[in-house]
């Protein structure tokens, strides 16, 4: 079981606010069970909204050893797990020609053979850790399967060694862009952590938090029209990154307050593609057509 | 661990909770409702907040289906009665004796959202459920009902109103202004319909109001039927599709280490290695591509459908490096550059006038436009290539020409049809779905998002 460090959810948020992550209920309590439980983490969530940098964070905020595993197509057990050091072994095969084959084998397949991947590490370590999954819905199906393995039982058989067993279990954090759904057998042995764009309140706390220069009624006149843009279907919604960007640019440039011109000057902080921006700037400038029924939904049924 | 911790009306209150998932549809593993145990008893169960995430990681794997958990949490563990049912709901909030003038109401409620204060707003959707959205029955008991509440409060009026009062500024604070009322808006609506919920809950009891208060699931909502917050989803959900049905059809790459051996890079390799060939060199194979054509109607009958369909096409054509769409009508034209800038927001109007569909009267026709197809680009077809029609196969009674399909088979890898139509249908009317089905490789049923990953699924 993954050892205690957090007490409750409240703990959480203020651990992870001390390691310079703001988070909201779901994030701290889903934090806290991960760790109770003894689960993956799995974060679900459009890009730029703090996944990867919730992991570090967490991992900051228990004094832990943060591993971290890059996922992309084709990534295999070479890659993620292990994989004997050939060269080495060959080295040591012609160093002692004169020793029978038998002793040779015991000694070059041994741990000082076995380059560790971060999988692997994240087992053997011996300090507490925090295993970071990076985008895992770019693995290959196989690959996914051989997780689940690993997710499950926090071993790793070696066939030429041993089986190794984890003897403290990290604290998982598995991210997805959702490029790919993932299989059930997978989220079902995880805690399942939505993360949107955050709310107007959270954005300004960590616009405030990033950027301290920001006056109070820039960051909320900024993170307002954020999320006005967010609301569009774009092709690249702005992240909280590009949100910091923006309130830095305006600070740069010497604004305190923004209307349509200084929005339209400096949009391309924000929207990155051409269309996006002419949608944005269509958007933010449009007079408020004639107020209807179709804006505001009608009750359902 | 056992949830041993917690007594037994938290269990009994989450069993009926997972229950009523199931039946709306959410799968729940029978594990996951042994981990929603675990996490309701390690959280603080005052906090109502944290139960509600806990249950949520435990049992909702999926962002789209989150939203009825939200409604069938709140029938189970409704906000202040707590988790004994049995605690009389009119205690906490008394109606006032009579209700008050409405315009006095609405002068209120424009003024809380004026200020911005979401608690107060959400108070007066409460209010507004008790004195403007009851209906008292014969035998005396008042139900209540959302229409009720919205025929005294009419929210486009509200939202006149508020832009109204609102002072005149440039068009950016006009802009940010709407989106803060529409906000508000939308979250009184909810939170009237919420308080309806649970005033149903009291009298009737949980089990009796969640059965019919989760519609179908974003993936089970029939094309024809989608509402705008749907679309939304359904774009989102179709990427992960198309990416899945790509790596589906793709001949199964082969690891690089399948590929032949290259003997001079491995010599040059062995040097390393005292000209051992430790560490041979493969040739890396080239992933075979599958190809693919994209065969669309996209007629007035099948419009809801086809707006489906382009967005299809375009989350394939980032998937696949080879795939031509083609749409018809009743002529047939090719549309693969047309929304290569990702724009979706009027790609119906926009292929009426940039692309050529309409040969004669601009209904269906099935058979012209696969007879022009195969007459102009039937060199889109190569061995390697699958051909996907989607379309409900209503050809106006004209000719089918189905040789065409058969033909497209012959000289294809596979084609697949994805039909809108419930197969009950398939062959009645004009509808010629059975002719076109025996001669290609499968026609399928595509009504909603569950049934095409269904398809997908099933193309291993």
């Amino acid at each position: 079981m993954t050892e205690a460090v957090f007490t409750g959810p409240a703990d959480v948020a203020a651990r992870l606010e001390a390691a310079g992550y703001l988070s909201d209920p779901a994030i701290a309590t889903i934090t806290y069970l991960a760790e109770r439980l003894g689960k993956p983490v799995l974060v679900e969530g459009p890009a730029g909204v703090g996944k990867t940098e919730l992991a570090k964070a967490v991992a900051t905020a228990r004094g832990a050893q943060l591993l971290r595993l890059q996922c992309y197509e084709g990534v295999d057990e070479a890659k993620a797990l292990y994989e004997w050091n050939y060269s080495k072994q060959l080295l040591r095969i012609q160093a002692d020609r004169e020793r029978t084959w038998d002793q040779t084998h015991d000694d070059i397949f041994g741990r000082d053979y076995l380059l560790e991947r971060p999988l692997l590490r994240a087992i053997t370590s011996d300090v507490p850790t925090v295993l970071l999954i990076d985008e895992v819905d770019k693995v290959d199906f196989e690959f996914e399967a051989l997780l689940l393995e690993v997710l499950s039982d926090f071993q790793v058989t070696i066939p030429e060694m041993a089986t190794v067993v984890a003897t403290r279990r990290p604290f998982v954090v598995l991210t997805s862009n959702n490029t790919r759904e993932l299989s059930e057998a997978l989220k079902r042995r995880c805690l399942y952590l939505y993360l949107d764009y955050p709310d107007l309140e959270r954005e300004k706390a960590i616009v405030a938090a990033r950027v301290p220069e920001v006056p109070a009624q820039l960051a909320d006149a900024l993170v307002r029209v954020v999320r006005s843009l967010r609301s569009l279907e774009l092709k690249k919604s702005p992240s909280i990154a590009e949100t910091l960007d923006w309130a830095r640019t305006l600070l740069e440039l010497g604004y305190d307050s923004i209307d349509e011109g200084v929005a339209a000057s400096t949009i391309t902080v924000l929207l990155k593609h051409r269309t996006d921006v002419e949608k944005g700037l269509a958007h933010l400038a449009a007079p408020a057509p004639a107020p209807g029924s179709r804006s505001v939904p009608p009750p359902r049924r | 661990m056992s949830p041993t911790g917690a007594g037994g009306p938290l269990q009994d209150r989450v069993l009926a909770l997972e229950r009523a998932l199931r039946a709306a549809g959410v799968p729940v593993a029978v594990s996951e409702g042994l981990d929603a145990m675990r996490a309701a008893a390690a959280v603080e169960l005052i906090d109502r907040e944290q139960l509600r995430q806990a249950l949520a990681a435990t049992m909702v794997k999926t962002e789209t289906h989150r939203a009825a958990f939200s409604t069938l949490f709140d029938l189970y563990f409704p906000a202040r009665l707590g988790l004994d049912p049995a605690l009389p709901a009119g205690t906490a909030d008394a109606e006032p004796p009579a209700p008050r003038d409405i315009a006095d109401f609405l002068a209120e409620l424009a003024a809380r959202i004026h200020t911005g204060d979401a608690d107060a707003v959400a108070h007066l959707a409460r209010e507004a459920v008790g004195a403007y959205g009851g209906v008292p029955d014969r035998d005396g008991e008042v139900s209540y009902f959302a229409y009720r509440v919205f025929r005294d409060i009419n929210l486009a009026g509200l939202l006149r109103r508020l832009l109204g009062e609102a002072p005149v500024r440039d068009a950016l604070a006009d802009r940010l202004r709407r989106d803060e009322f529409e906000l508000a808006l939308r979250r009184f609506r909810e939170e009237v319909e919420t308080e309806i919920r649970r005033r149903q809950v009291v009298q009737r009891g949980a089990e009796e109001v969640a059965r019919r208060a989760v519609g179908p699931l974003p993936e089970d909502v029939d094309f024809f039927r989608v509402s705008a917050d749907e679309q939304a989803v359904m774009r989102r959900s179709v990427r992960p599709l198309a990416r899945k049905l790509a790596t589906r059809l793709a001949a199964k790459r082969r690891r690089a280490r399948d590929g032949r051996l290259d003997v001079r890079r491995t010599v040059r390799r062995s040097l390393s290695t005292g000209g051992v060939p430790m560490d041979p060199h493969l040739r890396a194979r080239r992933a075979s591509r599958p190809e693919l054509v994209l065969l669309c109607d996209v007629s007035g009958s099948v419009a809801a459908f086809a707006r489906f369909t382009l967005l299809f096409c375009h989350a394939l054509q980032g998937q696949f490096s080879r795939v031509r769409s083609f749409a018809f009508i009743d002529a047939v034209d090719e549309v693969s550059g047309l929304f290569s800038d990702g724009d979706f927001s009027n790609a119906l109007e926009r292929l009426s006038v940039d692309a050529d569909l309409v040969w004669l009267d601009g209904h269906s026709d099935y058979g012209h436009a696969f007879e022009t197809f195969h007459a102009r680009y039937l060199d889109a077809i190569t061995p390697r290539t699958t051909v996907l029609v989607l379309g409900d196969a209503r050809n106006n009674y004209r000719a089918a020409n189905t040789w065409v399909l058969a033909d497209l088979r012959r000289l294809g890898r596979r084609v697949y049809w994805l039909n809108p139509e419930p197969a009950a249908q398939w062959g009645s009317g004009d509808s010629i779905a059975l002719d076109y089905a025996a001669v290609i490789d499968r026609m399928v049923e595509c009504r909603n998002l569950r049934q095409l990953s269904d398809f997908v699924e099933e193309l291993a």
